[in-house]
């Protein structure tokens, strides 16, 4: 069976066609920044139901927005189409698609009865005519067809590049309002592409840095509604919250969830010093990982929960160090000029993102879990705070603007530096959190 | 055609939570909430009369600052503290909050780590100056209050600080 594989590895794609005999090897090549997206076509599903046929156009248009929005692919527009898919069981005709260059076919057809939505839908390698995996079809309610055209897209791109997907997941962010000096915080969570915006918190105190759990049902963040930040843990579904106690008198924040969502690590900062501690979350029970009298904060577990990255300033300026997950000593990774803060373990467990500060200048960089291979994928005046996309490929950040009237916006990258987007939020957003993909 | 089913659970929809307000009351600041209360403004009390909190705020000044990721405390700083002192050990009944703030010139969790390393000094030298420390309670708002909102030094040198707001204590 032709196979058409694209990896992303590395700033490097490769794209393997393995019949391609009538037309010679096709490949796409990535290097430095340059990358050939593959032009495919999505024609409207076939509604097979009457009252399909709104969901059967906009589902496609979802389907679309994930994969061009990779910067991997490129659509074919409609406009150039010479031939139609009106019936999804029908013969190809792959000269048609040949024709105007597209590389990669998705067909689909829609049926809705009542409430329940039924998408079925088939990936083609044009070239050598092939079908790529097999038809697949997910049912659900109407109301979920986003979640499902995501679905889809996860499958096609899961196919052509051999990778997991990432489009049916969500954001946890700040959502922010009013001027700098007197801005307004709330917590909201949407889809990973800004849908769905739905609010968690009201915006009467400051909340900060919401942390998705390992299976994205709650979410930590830390709120200043007592006039001092605590950290809460919020159950999302039922949007119900509850304080993690700790002693009066002391500050905690940066909260992250353990892989096993038991566990949670924080900053606690008492009489002026910040350390490292963990709680578990059923007994209120907090163990002492770090005693220094240097900031140690924003720690993040590795995958398998072993390990905690985290900063610290005793070196003098803010640096990266790993130590055990039970405390004890630790090692620094990050070496490079500057200050390097806010490390986020990889779901892959392979690198850390961080944001590096270096002459009046912020960037979202990545680097191995020994510190080689540093690579900074952005630069601007103030970005801040990576989180992952659930497969490794994508970090999300916060990009402040400069000046009176600045503004927080979430942005994304590729982890080889290409395809900086922002993504669409209603009014500021900062501090996002990336969940896992969606069951 | 392989055929693969599965349900999509209806996202539960969140509604908006009730947050009770922040606002201390008793507090006397600028009326929004304690933090970086504004030159001049809001404290309660007329300036003239030296036992206000309007006083302090304005004749005694109740805030200092700090250098580029720094807490320490500047002869101009000790000599602000020292005067709020004072006024603190002849005004027994009121205590104090400080707040510390940082610039924007630095990542979320840090500043609030140092904010807090400021507001601490300030406290210590409160202490140091023969205030109860019972008096004194410290808090940290990072990047997220600055006071002035240009992103030049001219504006980071004033958000750089530490700020004494005073609250009602034994007579509140």
């Amino acid at each position: 069976m032709t196979r058409l594989l694209l990896t992303v590895l590395l700033g490097w794609a490769v794209l393997t066609q393995a019949a391609a005999a009538q037309n010679g090897p096709l490949r796409i090549e990535i290097t430095e920044g340059v990358i050939e997206p593959m032009p495919y076509a999505v024609p409207d599903f076939v509604p097979d139901t009457p009252a399909a046929a709104d969901l059967s156009r906009e589902l496609g248009r979802v389907i679309a927005a994930d994969l061009s929005g990779t910067g991997l692919f490129r659509e074919v527009p409609a406009s150039a189409y010479i031939s139609k898919i009106d019936n999804f069981d029908a013969p190809i005709q792959f000269a048609d698609w040949k024709a105007v260059n597209a590389q990669a076919l998705i067909t689909g057809a829609v049926s809705v009865s009542g409430s329940r939505l039924t998408v079925r839908f088939r990936v083609w390698d044009v070239f050598s005519g092939a079908e790529l995996g097999s038809g697949l079809q997910f049912s659900g309610t109407s109301e979920g067809w986003r979640r499902m055209a995501h679905k889809v897209a996860d499958a096609v791109y899961s196919r052509i590049t051999g990778e997991g997907g990432y489009f049916d997941s969500r954001v946890v962010f700040v959502s922010e309002s009013g001027p700098k000096n007197d801005r307004k915080k709330r917590l909201a969570i949407m889809d990973y592409d800004g849908a769905n915006v739905q609010y968690l918190t009201d915006s009467a105190s400051i909340v900060l840095a919401p942390r998705f759990s390992p299976t994205g049902d709650r979410v930590l963040y830390t709120s200043f509604e007592t006039g001092f930040p605590r950290i809460y843990v919020l159950d999302v579904g039922q949007v119900k919250r509850r304080v993690l106690e700790t002693r009066e008198g002391t500050m905690s924040f940066a909260p992250r969830f353990s892989p096993n969502g038991r566990t949670v690590v924080f900053s606690l900062e008492q009489g002026g010093n910040t350390d490292i501690y963990e709680m578990d979350i059923a007994s209120g029970q907090q163990t002492r990982l770090t005693n220094a009298p240097s900031i140690e904060t924003a720690p993040s577990y590795s995958p398998d929960g072993s390990q905690i990255v985290f900063e610290s300033d005793r070196s003098g300026t803010q640096q990266l160090y790993i130590m055990p997950a039970r405390g004890g000593e630790a090692r620094r990774i990050s070496f490079g000029q500057g200050r390097y803060g806010t490390p986020v373990w990889s779901p892959r467990g392979d690198m850390i993102a961080f944001t590096k500060q270096n002459q009046g200048r912020f960037h979202i960089g990545v680097m191995r879990t020994d510190g080689s291979e540093e690579r900074l994928l952005t630069a601007s005046f103030l970005d801040e705070g990576p989180t992952w996309a659930p497969n490794g490929r994508v970090i999300m950040f916060t990009r402040e603007s400069k000046g009176a009237a600045g503004q927080a916006t979430l942005y994304t990258v590729d982890i080889t530096g290409r395809n900086l987007r922002p993504v669409r939020t209603p009014g500021g957003a900062s501090d996002p959190s990336w969940s896992p993909l969606q069951n | 055609m392989k055929s693969l089913k599965f349900t999509m659970l209806a996202c539960a929809v969140a509604a908006v939570a009730a947050c009770s307000n922040a606002k201390n009351e008793g507090m006397y600041g600028d009326g929004s909430g304690g933090y970086g209360s504004g030159y001049g403004n809001g404290a309660s009390g007329l300036p003239s009369d030296p036992h206000s909190a309007a006083y302090f705020q304005q004749a005694v000044g109740d805030r200092v600052l700090f250098a580029v990721d720094q807490q320490s405390l500047s002869d101009e700083a000790r000599a602000t503290l020292t005067a709020q002192a004072d006024w603190l050990t002849k005004n027994p009944d009121f205590t104090a909050v400080i707040e510390g703030h940082a610039d924007e010139q630095g990542t979320r969790e840090y500043n609030l780590a140092l904010g807090a390393r400021r507001a601490n000094a300030v406290r210590e030298y409160l202490i140091s100056r023969g205030v109860s420390g019972s008096r004194l309670k410290t808090v940290s708002y990072g990047k997220e209050r600055p006071l002035e909102i240009c992103s030049a030094e001219s504006c980071y040198a004033k958000n750089r600080r530490a700020v004494t707001v005073l609250a009602s204590g034994l007579t509140g």
